[in-house]
């Protein structure tokens, strides 16, 4: 029996199939992929000797591969970005529910799941821009502004298949209801200055070089362009103006990057031991620091650029929101020919 | 099931006691049929998933979907079909007679250059012309600050919209109709176009009415795989924000939440890929294409001089031009100004798995596009010929949806496999299939089977029957009669399938991401993680990468190629 066993063993190691299940394995399904996660992984590994393996992709076909593994499923954490794909993932049913005393005291309420299904740990705000010689930026100072008349034309946004338009339509249905929604999103089709294309950075861009008049684009992504090696770049970032919408009222659309423990993990104890390492000091400043987003944990230092924006007051609805009434945002932009 | 087992055993030819006593009593008719099935059925497994998928009625949203999108995913997708089918046409045939049938400067350059296009993944060319084109990229910057215009006084072609999608898809495609049109056009006996001269047929007549005609299951494999490509394509359309079928499907499934809904898009997709094939099928008829005659002799090519050599080499020049050198050339300075971080060490080791998935893919696709079409050969009946069309389905298929098709059947298999075990020996071993290679290589098998096929396939169907029969005359069985007789004389076609799935495979991209193992990142992956982060200048680096390991087995199969020309000597 044991030599079968043995055999065996040794049959699937041959065909490269480690441990699944080990003491100091922990098994990460990441949608962030920047180098500076390597690094952390590391420091995570040297301090506790949990080895982190590591498969990056995008977040829905993360889940939908979580799911179909079932069971039997490697995955141990999922980490993305965006509340939308944490309710998706949610809805999926591959997470659960968590308790932790550390997690629950250093995390915000309104940054987490209300049953430790994930736990947001960085935070990225949605911002406004404007082209610094072109626009005034006096009368535009909330994203429900952007549905104003006054602004035919001026307007680079995204595709609403993008995730982050997905979620910002989900507050406003939140805030304002479905059908005040819709007429906002209405609104704002008629402003574009033309029809929806590329990323975040392409909006600031067209922004900066007068194909439009006002972009809306995350933070990281302006303050990426302000760091750039290119001079081209950081031309483009100083050319553009920002606004920080509905300081007056509930505050900047924020979103997060979160992560949960996955639904049978073969390594739960040290999913949670990652978790937890995740919203300490040191890992916070380097999960935050890695794409310019602000730490949730109180007290880690953010980048000097945020710093020097001074207080901006953040809408702190639970993201939670922004997930269940992604369907309904997405039905609503299909209806008013948002591409 | 029987039966299946049955093929299988003898497509493995194990030489054991069973395979023997089971040849005995077992037809080798039925037993090359059952071969074609099973090798049908097991590509076609992850497309049934889908469509049984697709069964469960979802009438809501579909009434949400043809109220608002589902108009603009057919005419898009029915626009950038119908541009890309004509513009690939006009590129792939038109190159391949100038370069297999006239003599001007620069004919043996172009005639290997022209293929290095295919080595360029649509996504590529995508980043690299929008980062030019676009309203803040260098062409359109500098010529508002020389003419001192404003965003409303000029009009410049919106790179980032349909017709733009139509050029940069038919640029980096047009290779597969010249491709098999090229070899198709080397295949033809000199005798025929002989004849055709010594009738007294102008070039371009016999072009049309010799040249192009016997060549058309070739052309249409080609023209075939170039739409195929097109309707599945996502990175492209998805950057420019274009709306077809595949993007739908995929807004569908993980945009609205609803997978059977997309399933059913997907069956939508694919009834739509299978009327066209029927429809070339129809228009053919009952026209077969043989080569008569085994008497080979190098063609003699048309002078060309004057205007007529500079038009020629114009023509060839332009698609090398802008569906090869320009696009390498902005990378390349796109990774000089600011590369990959990464570079180094950890590239070779991308590298390396980008290899070992593409070689072992393309070996695995044309054995078993070989073995399909031969035991169609053998054994023509509708139920094969029907199971052969089923098996090379798969490339009319977004790879997310073939992806999550294996993932299905496999980790059933997978999840079968841990219960047992667990029960019989109290451990589990973990995922056998969807956490390894197999299922990655599986994938591509599924998607990819039907470039192989086409190309093995037209290749066949010129080997006359005659051969079959001499060779089965003289005691061959049908196994070593493939070995024997058609393989050596079809040894550029394989070679061609055999490349052109390697190269698809260096390319593949949404299947490749959801099925790889951990810790196991191929060029594409890393090209793709850069640039769905808005850092396209750190993309670069990767995309040349693609670019130029594709580009090696691209040369060599030109070059391949060119000997196995019948009667060439040298």
């Amino acid at each position: 029996m044991v030599n079968r066993t043995v055999t065996l063993a040794a049959g699937l190691w041959l065909l490269g199939l480690g441990p699944v299940a080990a003491a100091d394995v922990v098994n990460v399904y990441s949608a962030r992929h920047y180098d500076a996660d390597d690094k952390l992984y590391a420091a995570f590994t040297e301090e506790t000797g949990i080895e982190v393996r590591l498969l990056e992709g995008d977040s829905d076909q993360l889940i939908e591969r979580i799911r179909r593994e079932g069971a039997a499923s490697p995955a141990d954490v999922m980490i993305t970005v965006d509340a939308g794909r944490l309710w998706r993932a949610e809805d999926a049913g591959i997470f659960q529910p968590i308790e932790s005393e550390v997690l629950a005291e250093r995390i915000p309420q309104n940054l987490r799941h209300p049953e430790g299904l994930w736990y947001g740990f960085s935070q990225r705000l949605r911002l406004i821009y404007y082209n610094r010689d072109a626009f005034d930026p006096d009368g535009l100072a909330r994203y429900e502004d952007l549905a104003d008349p006054r602004f035919e034309g001026q307007i680079c946004i995204r595709s609403s298949t993008n995730i982050y338009n997905q979620s910002l339509l989900a507050s406003l249905i939140g805030e304002h209801g479905e059908e005040s929604a819709t007429e906002w999103a209405r609104g704002l089709v008629e402003n574009l200055a033309r029809p929806p294309q590329g990323g975040d950075t392409d909006q600031i861009r067209g922004a900066a070089a007068g194909e439009c008049e006002i972009a809306v684009a995350n933070h990281y992504y302006y303050l990426r362009l302000l760091a750039s090696d290119d001079a081209g770049d950081r031309e483009v970032a100083e050319q553009v103006g920002i606004i920080f919408p509905n300081q007056e009222d509930r505050g900047v659309h924020a979103n997060i990057g979160g992560a949960g423990v996955v639904d049978d993990a073969p390594n739960r104890e040290a999913a949670i031991e990652l978790l937890e390492f995740l919203a300490s000091d040191r890992a916070q400043d380097v999960f935050a620091r890695a794409n310019n987003e602000y730490p949730v944990v109180d007290g880690v230092p953010r980048v000097d650029a945020i710093e020097e924006w001074g207080d901006i007051k953040i809408d702190d609805v639970n993201v939670s929101l922004y997930g269940r009434y992604n369907p309904e945002a997405v039905r609503i932009a299909d209806r008013v020919g948002w591409r | 099931m029987g039966a299946a087992r049955a093929g299988r055993i003898v497509s493995a030819a194990v030489p054991g006691r069973v395979a023997r006593s089971l040849r005995r009593w077992l037809p080798q008719a039925t037993a090359w049929s059952a071969l074609t099935y099973a090798i049908a059925l097991l590509v076609a497994f992850p497309i049934i998933a889908v469509i049984v998928y697709a069964i469960i009625p979802a009438p809501e949203v579909w009434a949400h979907l043809a109220a608002t999108v589902l108009p603009r995913y057919v005419t898009n997708t029915l626009v950038l079909v119908v541009g890309v089918g004509v513009l690939t046409l006009i590129i792939g045939v038109g190159t391949a007679w100038l370069v297999v049938m006239c003599r001007f400067p620069g004919r043996r350059l172009f005639e290997w250059a022209l293929l290095l296009p295919l080595a360029v993944p649509t996504y590529v060319i995508a980043y690299a012309y929008t980062d030019f084109l676009q309203f803040t990229g260098p062409v359109q910057t500098a010529l508002r600050e020389f003419f001192d215009w404003g965003r409303d006084d000029y009009w410049f072609p919106p790179i980032r919209s349909l017709g733009g999608a139509v050029v940069l898809l038919a640029l980096v495609l047009y290779p597969y109709v010249y491709l098999l049109t090229r070899a198709a056009f080397l295949e033809q006996s000199a005798c025929v176009l002989e004849v055709g001269r010594t009738l007294g047929r102008s070039p371009r007549r016999l072009l049309f009415g010799v040249a192009v005609p016997l060549a058309r299951p070739a052309i249409a494999g080609g023209v075939a795989l170039a739409l195929m490509e097109t309707l599945n394509e996502f990175g492209a359309v998805q950057f420019f924000g274009i709306d077809t079928f595949t993007t739908g499907i995929y807004r569908t499934w993980f945009g609205l939440g609803e997978p059977v809904a997309a399933a059913q898009l997907a069956t939508c997709l694919l009834v739509f890929v299978i009327v066209l094939v029927l429809l070339e099928r129809w228009s053919r008829g009952q026209a077969r294409y043989f080569h008569t005659s085994s008497r080979y002799s190098e063609l003699p090519r048309f002078p060309l001089t004057g205007l007529r050599a500079g038009l020629a080499m114009l023509a060839c020049a332009l698609p090398v031009t802008i569906g090869f050198a320009l696009p390498a050339g902005l990378l390349a300075g796109m990774a000089v100004r600011g590369g990959d971080p990464l570079f180094g060490a950890r590239f070779l080791d991308l590298a390396g798995n980008s290899l070992l998935l593409a070689t072992t893919a393309a070996v695995l696709a044309v054995l078993l596009a070989l073995l399909l079409s031969y035991g169609v050969r053998l054994h023509r009946t509708r139920g094969t010929s029907i199971a052969a069309r089923v098996a090379s389905m798969g490339y009319a298929i977004p790879g997310s949806v073939i992806a999550v098709g294996i993932l299905m059947p496999l980790g059933w298999v997978d999840h079968t496999i841990n219960e047992v075990m667990r029960e019989r020996f109290g451990i589990m071993p973990g995922l056998i299939l969807t956490g390894t290679m197999v299922a990655l290589v599986y994938a591509y098998v599924v998607r990819f089977l039907a470039v192989a096929y086409n190309a093995v396939e037209a290749s066949l169907e010129k080997v006359t029957p005659t051969m079959d029969a001499a060779s089965r005359t003289l005691g061959k069985t049908a196994g070593r009669t493939l070995r024997l007789v058609h393989t050596p004389m079809m040894r550029g076609s394989l070679l061609a399938a055999g490349i052109l799935v390697f190269v698809d495979v260096m390319k593949e991209l949404p299947a490749t991401v959801i099925l790889r193992p951990f810790d196991f990142d191929t060029l594409a992956v890393r090209a793709h993680e850069l640039a769905s982060d808005e850092r396209l200048t750190q993309a670069s680096t990767s995309s040349l990468a693609i670019v130029i390991v594709g580009v090696i087995p691209v040369i060599v199969l030109s070059m391949a190629m060119n000997r196995s020309r019948p009667g060439h000597r040298g």
